[in-house]
């Protein structure tokens, strides 16, 4: 059965109508609130837009010839999506807080709203896209002859012999036209999105996935007997067998270059920045996108290889263009049908191509070119006349349908020279132009407008010399000999191996030459050139949007103007309804009434320039506001003024920073010598409390015994005269007692009166024993003196020191063992320092009782039986006699074995002493009655 | 804040493992008549690379610390 040519166009149109029902549903539902495009979902489907006919037929084609050398164009993508993840994030939140309407808008709006950058952009994006839309068209009429004529031979029509109007190219781009302005021109919207566009793309990418992988599965397991079976019988071909190495798929630098040019594609195609950042509803789905969309070009390109061979072995050698295999095959089958459903697919490849990267261009055009063009130096000065909405739309629909028709002129003029990968290079190197102001611009906030203009107009210029130029030529619209032997024979010019370079092809060769000079110019420009103060601003928001809020405009203008002036200018171009709306929300959010305030400040004016920019672009936004309100620039005294400001500003928070820090800081020491401070009044409380009990206990019994003698005047003399032994004694105890005390707030209040002298211990030794002597001999104790060593003297108090020696002796015979008691003291010196030891045979003290003992009042031993032998003050009061003379006093016992206590001092060297004066050593003492501890 | 930046981190180290496997001299050692399968094993090479790379963004992205 024969394919009719109504059939054909049937589908295609019903096909079609499909598109619009779909774009019409979402768009409803859009208008309700509930839209269908926000999910990440659709959203990785809408960028497989990068996926057009050179994907669907010229993949194959190029397989044909050269292997894997089809992939760089996939791979490159995939591994740029593993970066969107910084880099596309960032342009996207930059896009959505500037209400960026398209990559010319992005540019321009970076370097200081510039409407010369935004048209340079503008142009290298038309021109640089229309052989990718005479692509486009190429492949669908071809696909239509394909069908149409239902012979191989139809591929080489010679359309050169065809008048406009008998060729399927010129109806397929009025029809995609129509379908362009239907989709994309609906209305004016502050967003520029564009809702039931991006769903019918949507719907466009899961239809030539799914023709191209029944196609494939068809070719592969209907045709031949599996993936195996078709490579194995390519491999017996010789001249297919080059076709599984790298042999023919280039060059490996040809191969780097191609990969990172399509990365620069993914990126910067007008549609591609459309699809991925215009039309973004939500940020987050771009994360889904990272991996979707390159699982998407993974599923596509399954089957091209084996496609690929496939008709290779099929047809015999350069009979069928490969370009069209996925079509031939089926129809060389007799497989109508299935070849009907790969031209759908070829034709949703095309067509969501097309309609986009007009859609995108018309935006562009419209916003960059002719409105600005229009505000400038029109004769109209549009200001005047209003719906300039109805304007903005007219000039949209007839770019669309002027750069479809350049497309078609294009395809008209180059014909079938080129395959259709070689098209699509062209313009993909035309778009790498934008990667350095881009990439430069969101990361490197020295980038100026100067280098960026240099940079794109000079890799522009490089591109047009190198590719687009020896393109017309090939088509024989210049002299061959132009790419022969260069213009005027200039062989150094030549346009593929300029200067000498060669061994490139001419998209790696284009590529290197254009990015050297675009770099270059970028970035020796940017560094010697200096910025606006608008492209200063604008650059510090773009490099560090992380750092921004919402609404956070930093505006280095002063401008009023008046609501009304305002809302006329908005009216110009939103609908009345639309502008009411959105100065409703601004005077809700400010609690504003516009019926009393009528002065539009610099932020109303902010406002209303980004409401106006998601229509006509930043740089036309600002030429229109401009327009309309006084705007005084900032003088350079008053910015300095305002500098001068904020860095006092900042010097003082700073200032404040360390201030609050230094109040910490004292904060938190207060707060520890309070601590210090209630741990002392409880020290003090304690001691009074045990002080005043110690006091009670020998005051009660001297009362009690008092009260007796005075009840009873009859006892006899013999209780009479022990009671009064046990009253004198108490009394002794409680002189004892309060002396201690005396001496103890004495020394520790720093107030106790010190008598130095020159000391020798030996002395002073032998005449505290002869005081106790007595004592000793009373109780049977063995006293051994051991003052043999021959020891320096020393400075200090001799009765102090007398004191602590009778302290440590008394407490040594108290302690002593009853029966067989025996007393050691010995005198000793050590580096410089004398020690005394005094040790007994006791019962010894516990290790940790060893410190507690020199505490106030401690005395260890069970206080229920035993009674209290000592006031509990005198070891403190030693203690506090040594360390204030720079020495120390410690215990060493173990239980059973008797005590130790040891004191040392301070020698005072031979020289200084034989003076009754003060020496000039002056013990440490804190003013809390401490003494530092020195070791000994 | 934190998670941003790891992830991010993650998938640079990802597009230059990609980097490596999809060039000159990795690439070169694949390119050879050889089939596996009856599939040349450049083929293999370079469409499994692919599905790795694919996988680990989709666990880069997947992974919550």
């Amino acid at each position: 059965m024969m394919l009719q040519g109504g059939i054909i166009l049937f589908v295609s149109f019903a096909y079609i109508g499909i598109l619009f029902a779909i774009a019409h549903y979402s768009d409803k539902r859009a208008d309700a609130g509930r839209s269908v495009i926000s999910n990440p979902y659709i959203y990785s489907l809408s960028l497989a837009v990068y996926c057009t006919a050179w994907t669907f037929y010229g993949s194959v084609g190029h397989a044909a010839s050269t292997g894997i050398g089809f992939l760089p164009i996939y791979l490159g993508p995939t591994l740029m999506a593993a970066l969107w993840y910084l880099v596309m994030r960032k342009i996207i939140r930059i896009s959505k807080l500037h209400h960026i309407t398209s990559i010319a808008d992005f540019i321009s709006s970076r370097y200081g709203k510039s409407s010369s950058l935004a048209g340079l952009v503008t142009i290298i994006a038309v021109v640089g896209i229309i052989p990718y839309i005479s692509l486009q068209l190429e492949a669908v009429s071809t696909s239509f002859a394909v069908m149409w004529e239902h012979s191989e031979i139809a591929a080489t029509v010679p359309r050169n012999n065809m008048t406009i109007f008998s060729d399927t190219a010129f109806y397929v781009a009025l029809l995609l036209a129509m379908f362009a302005i239907i989709f994309g021109t609906r209305h004016l919207d502050t967003t520029e999105r564009h809702e039931g566009l991006v769903a019918a793309i949507g719907f466009e990418s899961i239809v030539k996935l799914l023709a191209f992988l029944v196609v494939g599965f068809y070719i592969t397991y209907g045709i031949f007997n599996g993936f195996g079976d078709i490579f194995t019988r390519a491999s017996q071909v010789p001249e297919l067998q080059t076709l599984f190495t790298m042999e023919n798929a280039g060059t490996y630098t040809d191969w780097t270059w191609l990969m990172f040019l399509s990365m620069m594609a993914i990126m910067f195609l007008p549609r591609q920045f459309q699809m991925t950042v215009v039309e973004n509803v939500n940020e987050k789905h771009l994360d889904k996108a990272i991996w979707m969309l390159p699982l998407y070009l993974l599923l596509i390109n399954i089957f091209v290889l084996p496609i690929a061979l496939g008709g290779r072995l099929l047809f015999p050698s350069g009979v069928v263009d490969a370009d069209t295999f996925v079509l031939t095959i089926p129809i060389s089958q007799g497989q109508e049908e299935l070849a009907l459903l790969v031209f759908l697919g070829g034709l949703s490849a095309a067509t969501g191509m097309v309609i986009v990267a007009t859609v995108s261009l018309s935006t562009m055009v419209s916003n960059e070119l002719i409105m600005p063009a229009l505000l400038h130096f029109g004769p109209l000065r549009l200001s005047k006349s209003r719906d300039l909405g109805g304007v903005l739309l007219t000039i949209r629909r007839s770019t669309i349908i002027i750069v479809l028709l350049l497309g078609y002129v294009y395809f008209r003029a180059t014909g079938t020279s080129y395959t259709l990968v070689s098209i699509g290079l062209i313009s993909f190197a035309a778009v790498a132009q934008f990667a350095p102001s881009i990439f430069g611009g969101i990361y490197w906030k020295t980038g100026n407008h100067l280098g960026a203009i240099t940079g794109l107009s000079a890799g522009f210029v490089m591109w047009t010399y190198t590719l687009f130029l020896p393109s017309l030529a090939e088509s024989g619209y210049l002299s061959p000999s132009f790419i022969a032997s260069g213009p005027f024979g200039i062989e150094l010019l030549k346009p593929y191996a300029l200067l000498g370079l060669s061994g490139l092809n001419p998209i790696t060769h284009s590529l290197f030459w254009s990015m050297l000079v675009n770099v270059g110019g970028y970035m020796i420009l940017s560094l010697v050139g200096r910025q606006t103060i608008i492209e200063h601003s604008q650059a510090a928001q773009f490099v560090d949007i992380y750092k921004q809020a919402e609404d956070n405009d930093i505006r280095l203008w002063r401008s009023t103007s008046s609501v009304p002036v305002i809302r006329s200018i908005l009216e110009q171009f939103l609908s009345p309804a639309r502008v009411d709306e959105a100065l409703n929300q601004y005077a809700q959010k400010r609690n504003l009434d516009w019926s009393k305030d009528d002065v539009a400040d610099t932020e109303l004016i902010n406002y209303a320039e980004r409401l106006l920019a998601g229509s006509v672009g930043s740089a036309s936004a600002r030429v229109l506001i401009a327009s309309a309100v006084k705007e005084e620039p900032v003088s350079m005294d008053e910015m300095m003024y305002m500098l001068d400001e904020t860095s006092k500003v900042i010097a003082y928070s700073r200032e404040l920073e360390q201030k609050s820090r230094e109040l910490e800081l004292a904060t938190s020491e207060l707060r520890a010598a309070n601590e210090q401070l209630k741990q002392v009044d409880r020290l003090k409380d304690d001691f009074i409390s045990t002080v005043t009990h110690e006091l009670r206990t020998p005051l009660t019994s001297i009362r009690a015994f008092s009260e007796i003698l005075y009840d009873n005047p009859d006892l006899d003399s013999a209780q009479r005269s022990k009671f009064m032994n046990i009253i004198l004694k108490e009394n002794e105890r409680l002189t004892r007692l309060i002396n201690n005390v005396l001496d103890l707030s004495k020394i520790e209040s720093g107030k106790m009166e010190w008598h130095l002298t020159t000391l020798d211990l030996k002395e002073v030794i032998e005449e505290s024993v002869a005081t106790v002597e007595q004592l000793i001999k009373e109780e049977n104790i063995t006293l051994d003196l051991d003052l043999s060593e021959p020891t320096s003297l020393t400075v200090s108090d001799r009765d102090r020191i007398t004191q602590v020696l009778l302290n440590l002796l008394s407490n040594a015979i108290k302690f002593c063992d009853r029966e067989n008691g025996k007393i050691t003291v010995r005198l000793g010196e050590v580096d410089e320092q004398l020690s005394v030891s005094v040790l007994d045979n006791g019962p010894g003290i516990k290790l940790e009782n060893q410190e507690l003992i020199f505490d106030k009042f401690r005395q260890v031993g069970d206080t229920l039986t035993d009674k209290p032998q000592g006031t509990g003050l005198g070891l403190p009061i030693c203690r506090q006699i040594i360390t204030h003379f720079g020495g120390d006093l410690w215990v060493e016992s173990r239980p059973g074995n008797g005590s130790k206590f040891i004191f040392t001092l301070p020698v005072v060297a031979p020289n200084e002493d034989g003076s009754d004066n003060e020496p000039d050593y002056t013990p440490p003492i804190f003013a809390n009655g401490q003494t530092q501890k020195e070791q000994g | 804040m934190n998670r941003f930046v790891i992830r991010g981190q993650r998938l640079i180290a990802i597009f230059f493992i990609g980097c490596l496997l999809f060039n000159y001299p990795l690439l070169s050692l694949f390119s050879t008549t050889g089939m596996l399968w009856g599939i040349p094993i450049l083929y293999i090479y370079a469409f499994t690379s692919w599905l790795i790379i694919i996988v680990l963004m989709f666990i880069a992205i997947k992974l919550r610390h």
